[in-house]
């Protein structure tokens, strides 16, 4: 048999379609990420079926953590300023200029007001220690309670932004009663309606909801 | 391609004592660079949320104490059913609204499995409200209504799941109230008969 003799072909590739497309990719993921913004706890939220999207801006988030802890935040920094403002004066904390820069520009706050001052005043560090041993915005059922601190956020963060929507981020093991206290404070303030932040889960086959979910996909 | 063209042609020759320079290839190994890019996206792609979490909306029934007791929108028993959240996301039902204070009604213990656990019941509750409608016990306006009772020792998670079942089973009217100590005295009084810790 006469043999077939192959053309000897190199073995380099050259790598710079390769290297286009990777670099292509690396930039579209380095746009699209969004780094999560600095949380004083790490909290894992149930799952629910609930489909709507947290709205952008405008929005109060309290978080509960497992311990049961809240933690108070809006996202505005212009507001936030104002807020702090606000509750200096009404609650006499004596806050200097500096401190009031520093809650503008800072994450949710878990500490009573008689610590504020010093939690704002305290290195990035200590803050998280802080928080590590925080005892979480003092709470209550009733918004009369003078002791319930939570409800003056509330009531300040409103006056500066009306049009805030309050969103709930409370971790799956917190227990009921922590997070009935916020219930019953925005209740207290007439609030009846609010968010709870969950996860996404699909919906179970065959309930009412897929049916609904499958005859509005076919509409 | 990323080369330039080197061959420079057209150059008048060079005389026998001059010395030519050495050509050098202008090819470059991309293959550290690739490395690196996918480095790269291997990072990004891990840090990125690209889902934002999602919310839940809930209505609370207004309340006003103002509101005498009269005026308020009176539930018929027979539409309802009670959930009771417990610990270990246990979770107890009863007919009605309990609001019956000679007979204490019956305690059936269930969980969030998705079958056999509270979906189904809420399902063959709303079913038999459907079937008394049928029958005219019932005005057309009636509506399935579930009372959510989370006791203390239930968690967030919990109240989640239940609202969620809400949301799955089309539910439209329910509401969160408070448990009282009675109903907290039953569920203790059940898992004590049935030798729950």
């Amino acid at each position: 048999m006469p043999k077939v003799k192959l053309p000897r072909k190199s073995t380099n590739i050259d790598m710079t379609a390769m290297c286009d497309v990777a670099f292509l990719l690396l930039t579209f993921f380095m746009l699209a990420t969004k780094f999560k913004p600095d949380e004083p706890v790490v909290v894992k939220t149930p799952n629910s079926i609930s489909e709507i999207p947290i709205p952008d801006t405008d929005i109060m988030l309290l978080t509960v953590d497992p311990k049961g802890r809240i933690f108070f935040s809006i996202d505005n920094q212009i507001k936030r300023r104002t807020l702090i403002d606000d509750i200096n004066q009404v609650k006499q904390l004596g806050l200097t200029d500096a401190e009031k820069e520093l809650f503008k520009k800072g994450a949710s706050i878990g500490v009573p007001f008689a610590q504020l001052k010093s939690y704002l005043s305290a290195s990035p560090e200590d803050q998280k220690k802080m928080n590590d041993a925080a005892s979480g915005v003092p709470a209550d059922t009733s918004v009369t309670n003078p002791n319930n601190e939570l409800a003056t956020w509330i009531e300040g963060a409103r006056t500066t932004n009306p049009r805030l929507r309050i969103c709930i981020k409370a971790d799956g093991d917190a227990s009921y009663p922590n997070v009935q206290k916020i219930i019953r404070t925005l209740e207290g303030w007439k609030i009846f309606r609010f968010n709870l932040i969950t996860g996404l889960k699909a919906v179970p086959y065959g309930t009412a909801a897929y049916v609904m979910q499958q005859g509005g996909r076919s509409k | 391609m990323a080369e330039m063209d080197t061959s420079s042609s057209g150059g008048h020759k060079k005389g026998p004592g001059v010395k030519k320079g050495k050509k050098l290839s202008t090819r470059i190994d991309l293959t550290p660079m690739v490395d690196l890019g996918f480095l790269l996206i291997t990072f990004f792609m891990y840090t990125t949320t690209m889902s934002k979490p999602k919310t839940m909306e809930i209505n609370m029934p207004y309340k006003d104490p103002n509101l005498k007791i009269e005026d308020q929108t009176k539930i018929k028993a027979s539409t309802a059913i009670t959930i009771l959240l417990s610990k270990n996301h246990r979770v107890y039902y009863y007919e009605g609204l309990g609001q019956d204070s000679s007979k204490s009604p019956e305690y059936h213990a269930t969980n969030f499995a998705p079958k056999g656990g509270i979906r189904d019941e809420i399902i063959s509750k709303q079913k038999a409200v459907e079937e008394l409608k049928r029958q005219g016990t019932l005005g057309p306006k009636d509506q399935t209504t579930i009372l959510i009772k989370p006791d203390t020792t239930s968690t967030y998670d919990d109240l989640v799941n239940i609202l969620d079942e809400m949301s799955i089973n089309d539910v439209r009217v329910y509401a969160i109230v408070d448990i009282s100590p009675i109903e907290q005295e039953n569920i203790h009084t059940t898992e004590t008969e049935n030798g729950v810790k």
